[in-house]
């Protein structure tokens, strides 16, 4: 199927790239995915007062940790967007392999972290609390991973100088899940 | 058959000799990432689908009509049966013949060519989209032929009966029911980010927003629409599916969670989800129906803010579907408020379809006696929704069949009457050749007769107290008098005589396709950009140097500074 780019994929009658327009709307859509499971959990946490006592078992210190790490990941992102701006495809790529390395980690801690809960009892059907703990970072997770073998994809193109504008349409989606997280730790973490 | 395709080749060989290869059949149309042929591979699908589906009808039709009889080609229907078939039903005629037809099949097919674009944004994904859907339906097909039956807790699937393999005794058939669902919104959630990306950003030069035609505006309202509402019910479908199988308690009370929280985010979709089909089917009437008064919309700028405020307004009407829920009587008032103001934007709709006509030179060909079906159909549908809306009425007509006329009084004209709309009055330009106008007009009047005598039964029935979901009537002695079951036999004859009158347009398909007359580039002498290109569309639509460029609006007919009475968009002066 070595057929040329079709003509409708050059134009842009809004003058925004494609692509980017694209990546807002992936976003708007995954927005409301997570803004639903967030509402919904919000709603039953305000009437379930008694779910502070299990929420108190989160190790809010992992949690902490863990927003470090993605916050550097995302920042990582950036330094690789304005390399690719500036034409580094190989600069780029390895600020990228930084991204997915700190996305690795993000996931070791997590799976340290649920390991031990469930080790002590605390599984996903333990009580609704532990329910939605496990739906919403485990949603996000799956998000975590997809991103960061896309990345990968990328940054090997990026390493061989092509497609250097899909680093910040990447980047875009990872600051996305980087927002995400912001929201879930502070809910299901912080809040006793 | 060998006629169109070998005038495919033909064409590709002379305008994209520079990017075209020989393609195997099995590339070219299993596995293409052309936009027409995924337009009829959903198309497709989306017929063989509604086959399955109507034969659903028939059999629990005749289930209710003649209890406890053999239904032919079925057997004995048991109670377990029936349900399936009545979820299933539902299921398949909303997301498996509405959504990819409507949106899926007409979008693909009509976004790039009428917007003069060689083909989507993003063909790769757009492929994606479909095999993603294709596997739904497969996951969906075999959810009914697993251990313990087909899932069958109505197409709502409210918890706690959906929840629990224990209650609704099909564990396994339950869970694929859901996953079918999921996967099939995330097959639209891509299609969807296409279609609008495709008209944000590679319309032909010189086309502004004003010049759009409606139909292509209306499948990207409604793809946003989708995308805004389905989110919280993804999220919902994937707590269901932890309920069903990890044992979760989300929506078991006894264990903190809440089964009115799975009609909420149902409904919070559900409800925006009749506008995503309802504005494509406005879209393709109001396209034909310009084309056979020939004038101009009557309010161009008017359908399209009408259909945004629509889409806005139907995000805060869900909770008319919980007047009975036990939701908060002060909620139920605000609900009936917003419910009854969003009969205005759709009243006004239908005001400029009559406007449009109103001292048109209107031909009645087939397309466009079903655009004129639509409008007089969907009005019945539209002003029971009144009753329903009012929080007081509901109370009485709640789960009673006269929601389930309702329901189809809108649906149907929606889904089926506006398919049969743009399948004929877009035929010409999918296939090269005309359809039989004499087997279309058999077709439609068979069709909309039939259709009328299944559905007005009901109302009455409704009225008369009938529940919905009751497998046997004669179980019920106040509704299982003589006066009740002629009225139940009237409607399931009806049924009959409707599916039988199908078999003309297949007939007719057939026939049209293989010996049909050529049709030409414009046989409808529409404006729209379609129309300059050859029937059937070549492989990236048009020569490459021969993209059209756009000078006007799409709806410029009659104009009295031309000679024709039409002034296609792509000619200059």
């Amino acid at each position: 199927m070595a057929h040329a780019r079709p003509i409708a994929t050059t134009r842009s009658a809004t003058g925004i790239p494609t692509p980017r327009l694209a990546i807002w709307w992936i976003v708007a859509s995954e927005v409301v995915i997570f803004g639903g499971l967030l509402g919904v959990y919000l709603m039953h946490r305000i009437g379930h007062p008694e779910w502070a006592e299990a929420a108190s078992h989160t190790q809010t210190w992992l949690g902490a940790i863990n927003t470090f790490v993605l916050l550097t990941s995302s920042f990582t992102a950036v330094l690789a967007h304005q390399a690719a701006e500036k034409g580094k495809g190989k600069e780029a790529a390895k600020l990228l392999g930084f991204t997915i390395l700190g996305a690795m980690m993000f996931l070791m801690i997590k799976s340290y972290e649920w390991y031990g809960e469930i080790a002590a009892g605390y599984t996903i059907t333990a009580n609704t609390f532990w329910s939605f703990y496990y739906t919403a970072a485990g949603l996000h997770a799956l998000h975590v991973i997809a991103g960061a073998i896309i990345m990968g994809f990328i940054a090997v193109d990026a390493y061989r100088g092509r497609e250097l504008h899909r680093v910040e349409i990447i980047g875009i989606y990872w600051h996305f899940v980087d927002v995400v997280w912001i929201f879930l730790f502070p809910l299901l973490y912080i809040a006793k | 058959m060998a006629d169109t395709v070998a005038d495919v080749h033909q064409h590709e060989a002379h305008g994209h000799g520079d990017h075209h290869h020989d393609q195997s059949w099995l590339e070219k149309y299993v596995f293409s990432t052309d936009h027409k042929i995924i337009g009829m591979q959903y198309m497709f699908t989306g017929m063989f689908m509604a086959v399955i589906g109507g034969y659903m009808a028939y059999v629990f039709r005749m289930q209710l009509a003649f209890p406890g009889i053999s239904v032919p080609g079925f057997g004995q229907v048991s109670p377990g049966e029936y349900n399936a078939l009545i979820t299933n039903h539902g299921t398949i005629m909303i997301f498996w013949v509405a959504m990819p037809v409507l949106i899926a099949a007409f979008g693909n097919f009509l976004i790039p060519l009428m917007i003069g674009a060689d083909d989507m944004v993003f063909p790769r994904i757009n492929r994606l989209s479909f095999q993603i859907f294709f596997l739904s339906s497969i996951v969906l097909l075999v959810s009914l032929f697993v251990e313990g039956g087909g899932f069958g807790g109505a197409w709502t699937s409210y918890p706690p009966l959906s929840a629990n393999g224990d209650y609704n005794q099909t564990q396994l058939g339950a869970s694929l029911w859901l996953i079918a669902v999921a996967l099939e919104f995330v097959a639209f959630l891509l299609g969807g980010i296409n279609f609008i990306t495709t008209l944000m950003n590679s319309r032909a030069p010189g086309m502004k927003a004003y010049d759009i035609p409606l139909v292509c505006w209306m499948i990207v309202i409604a793809s946003i629409l989708f995308m805004l509402s389905v989110g919280p019910l993804l999220a919902g479908a994937v707590m269901l599916l932890f309920d069903q199988t990890l044992g979760t308690g989300f929506y078991d009370p006894a264990r903190g969670g809440d089964p009115i929280l799975w009609q909420h985010l149902f409904w919070f979709f559900g409800h925006p989800e009749v506008y995503v089909v309802l504005l494509p089917a406005i879209g393709i009437t109001v396209e034909v129906m310009a084309t056979f008064a020939r004038k101009k919309i009557f309010g161009y700028k008017m359908v399209l803010y009408t259909a945004v405020a629509t889409g806005v307004l139907s995000f805060f009407v869900w909770a008319h579907h919980q007047f009975i829920a036990g939701i908060d009587p002060r909620m139920a008032n605000v609900f009936t408020i917003t419910t009854l103001l969003i009969s205005v934007p759709i009243a006004e709709m239908l005001f400029v379809m009559i406007a449009t006509l109103y001292g048109g030179s209107i031909r009645l060909t087939t397309p466009m006696l079903w655009a004129l079906a639509f409008m007089a159909e969907f009005l019945i549908g539209g002003v029971t929704g009144i009753f329903l809306g009012a929080s007081g009425a509901d109370i009485y007509f709640h789960d009673t069949y006269f929601v389930l006329a309702h329901f189809h009084y809108t649906f149907f004209p929606i889904a089926i009457i506006g398919s049969f709309c743009a399948f004929t009055y877009w035929f010409p330009k999918m296939f090269g050749k005309m359809m039989n106008d004499t087997l279309g007009k058999i077709h439609f009047w068979g069709t909309v007769i039939p259709f009328n005598f299944i559905f007005i039964p009901l109302f009455v029935l409704g009225m008369g107290g009938q529940h919905r979901r009751i497998y046997n009537f004669q179980h019920f002695p106040q509704i299982a008098g003589p006066e009740y079951f002629q009225l139940r036999e009237i409607a399931t004859i009806a049924l009959l005589v409707m599916l039988a009158f199908q078999l003309v347009f297949f007939y007719n398909i057939i026939m049209s396709w293989m010996r049909g007359e050529k049709a030409g580039k414009n046989p409808w002498k529409a404006n729209t950009l379609e129309w300059t290109t050859e029937s059937p569309a070549p492989h990236g639509n048009w020569p490459v140097d021969e993209l059209p460029t756009v000078y006007r609006g799409p709806y410029e007919y009659g104009h009295p500074d031309r000679e024709e009475d039409y002034w296609p968009q792509n000619l200059p002066g």
